[in-house]
């Protein structure tokens, strides 16, 4: 009953953000531009590092097209369903309409995270799927049913954990108010989830690894796609990390949201 | 002449509120640079020391990305196309038609400020990482190069400005300016040689490149310094800069008496 009240809300949420970007058309298809450039630089990045090398580490150019092509179809899927939500957060406490959302009868965090939908990205993530494709036919691959099952739902734990810690970030605003500069720092893990994980070592690797696990977030799934899974152990860490860090972010979601003052108007 | 330093005061004084800002945006940004020179590391490691299709030895590379960072601090334009973008689109610039101050110089002004705020934060923190990887420091090619380097940065800061400020004169006509600036900042990442030196590529699409003003809003200096861009090169390189500058200046003036046109029209 309630499960069903929430998918009512969020269809209805959903027919929103259709009817706003398509008032705004020509925005639409050039953001989607904007996104297809830049991930079209990450490729020639990819390009231009094996014209100098024929591999990083273990990983040859097409499984790292296939990862930059998985960390991209990551990062998209994300920004579909949250980015706009986690970094509009800052301003919802800033300018105090955070109260019209608390005096809403549903779950706050629900409401917070799923308010808009990014739909241009969904196209764009549907670019990264055919890059992913080619380079699996490069790569002369032919998944099983379990290893696409094994990516989808990685991809899936790889979403949650991307949310869960850019969340957190968006969180702080509770404390500082400014922190939109916190939010977009977030951008920069993006940039470290698509490299290949066997360029790092040391304690960087293990901060990203085990704490911070952003290189697992896409080089997990795109392994299990490329038959580059070492040991079981990476997907089992990815999981459980996935986990620790939702039962984390929703801890410090609720330490946040007491410390809401409102804004004196 | 003093009122523009009264500017430059006061947009010192503002910038300097968001420190805290500054130095978690340089803190942050250091996490792709790392990442970048883990992997040019990874790289030359495993090719025994050096890359087998390119001139450059590790430590060049690895200082490349230093200096691209280093050039950043200096040079990169922050948010002043977005603050030109909202001045136009809210109507602040009406102000500057009566008054006796030239708002490209003001916003000249405020750009400085903001470099210099930016640089105070960002120096401490950018000297350490550069410090942390001293085994890979690469020194001036030469003496020339070490005077010519900062006169190539100046043109630099200047290029990037004068361009943006253009970009952001877009605003009187269109509402929403924002795509259009990161399609440009999409080709300038690529083509000013942020993502990796520009001399990877193939020889032919360098030499194109060269023809167009993004390798000179970062890769130029960079090249002095590392001395890739000596003699003739570096003297034709200079002037095509500076010409590269005049042009965009030119170009930022003529989108501003345009728009102003255009501003004028709607009345209000």
């Amino acid at each position: 009953m309630n499960l069903k009240r929430y998918a009512t809300i969020y269809a209805a949420l959903w027919k929103n953000s259709v009817a706003r970007e398509m008032s705004f058309k020509g925005n639409f298809i050039l953001w989607i531009i904007v996104e297809l450039l830049w991930f079209g630089l990450q490729l020639c990045f990819v390009t231009v590092v094996y014209s100098q090398t024929d591999s990083v580490g273990t990983w040859t150019k097409w499984q790292m097209v296939l990862l930059v092509g998985a960390s991209n179809f990551i990062q998209q899927i994300y920004q579909a369903f949250f980015l706009t939500n986690c970094t509009g957060l800052s301003e919802l406490v800033r300018t105090g309409k955070m109260d019209f959302l608390l005096a809403l009868p549903v779950n706050t965090r629900f409401i917070v995270s799923t308010r808009m939908v990014d739909l241009g990205a969904f196209v764009n993530a549907l670019f990264a799927v055919c890059v992913m494709l080619f380079a699996a036919h490069k790569l002369g691959l032919h998944p099983s049913f379990l290893q696409l099952t094994g990516f989808a739902l990685l991809c899936v734990v790889g979403i949650f954990i991307h949310y869960s810690l850019m969340f957190i970030l968006a969180a702080i605003s509770f404390w500082t108010v400014r922190a939109q500069g916190i939010v977009w720092g977030y951008y920069n893990l993006f940039n470290i989830a698509r490299m290949p994980d066997e360029a790092f070592k040391g304690a960087f690797k293990a901060f990203f690894t085990f704490a911070l696990p952003v290189l697992l977030v896409s080089n997990v799934p795109a392994r299990v796609l490329a038959d580059k899974v070492a040991a079981p152990s990476s997907w089992i860490l990815l999981l459980a990390l996935g986990g620790v860090w939702a039962v984390i972010s929703e801890w410090f979601w609720r330490l946040s949201v007491r410390r809401y003052t409102s804004a004196s108007s | 002449m003093k009122k523009y330093w009264h500017v430059i005061g006061i947009g010192l004084q503002s910038n300097l509120t968001y420190r805290f800002n500054y130095l978690t945006r340089t803190l942050f940004s250091f996490i792709p640079l790392f990442a970048m020179l883990s992997l040019w590391r990874t790289i030359y490691g495993s090719n025994h020391g050096a890359a087998p299709q390119n001139h450059f030895t590790q430590a060049q590379m690895i200082f490349y990305y230093m200096l691209v960072a280093v050039v950043d601090v200096f040079t990169a334009v922050n948010e002043d196309d977005w603050q030109i973008a909202a001045d136009i689109r809210e109507g602040n610039i009406s102000q500057f038609l009566l008054k006796p101050v030239d708002y490209l110089w003001y916003r000249f002004c405020l750009f400085c400020s903001g470099r210099l705020a930016f640089i105070m934060m960002a120096i401490v923190p950018l000297g350490i990482f550069i410090f942390c990887f001293r085994a890979y420091f690469v020194f001036p090619a030469s003496m020339t190069a070490l005077v010519v380097f900062p006169l190539s940065l100046l043109l630099t800061a200047l290029l990037q400005f004068f361009i943006s400020y253009a970009m952001a004169m877009l605003a009187f006509w269109l509402l929403e300016i924002s795509t259009f600036i990161f399609i440009l900042f999409a080709f300038e990442y690529l083509a000013s040689g942020h993502l990796f030196p520009l001399a990877l590529l193939p020889a032919p699409l360098f030499h194109v490149l060269l023809f167009t003003p993004f390798p000179y809003l970062l890769y130029f200096p960079i090249s002095i310094y590392m001395g890739q861009a000596a003699g003739a090169d570096l003297w034709s390189g200079l002037a095509a800069q500076a010409g590269w500058v005049a042009l965009a200046f030119l170009f930022a003036r003529f989108m501003w008496s345009r728009g102003v046109k255009k501003y004028s029209a709607f009345g209000g």
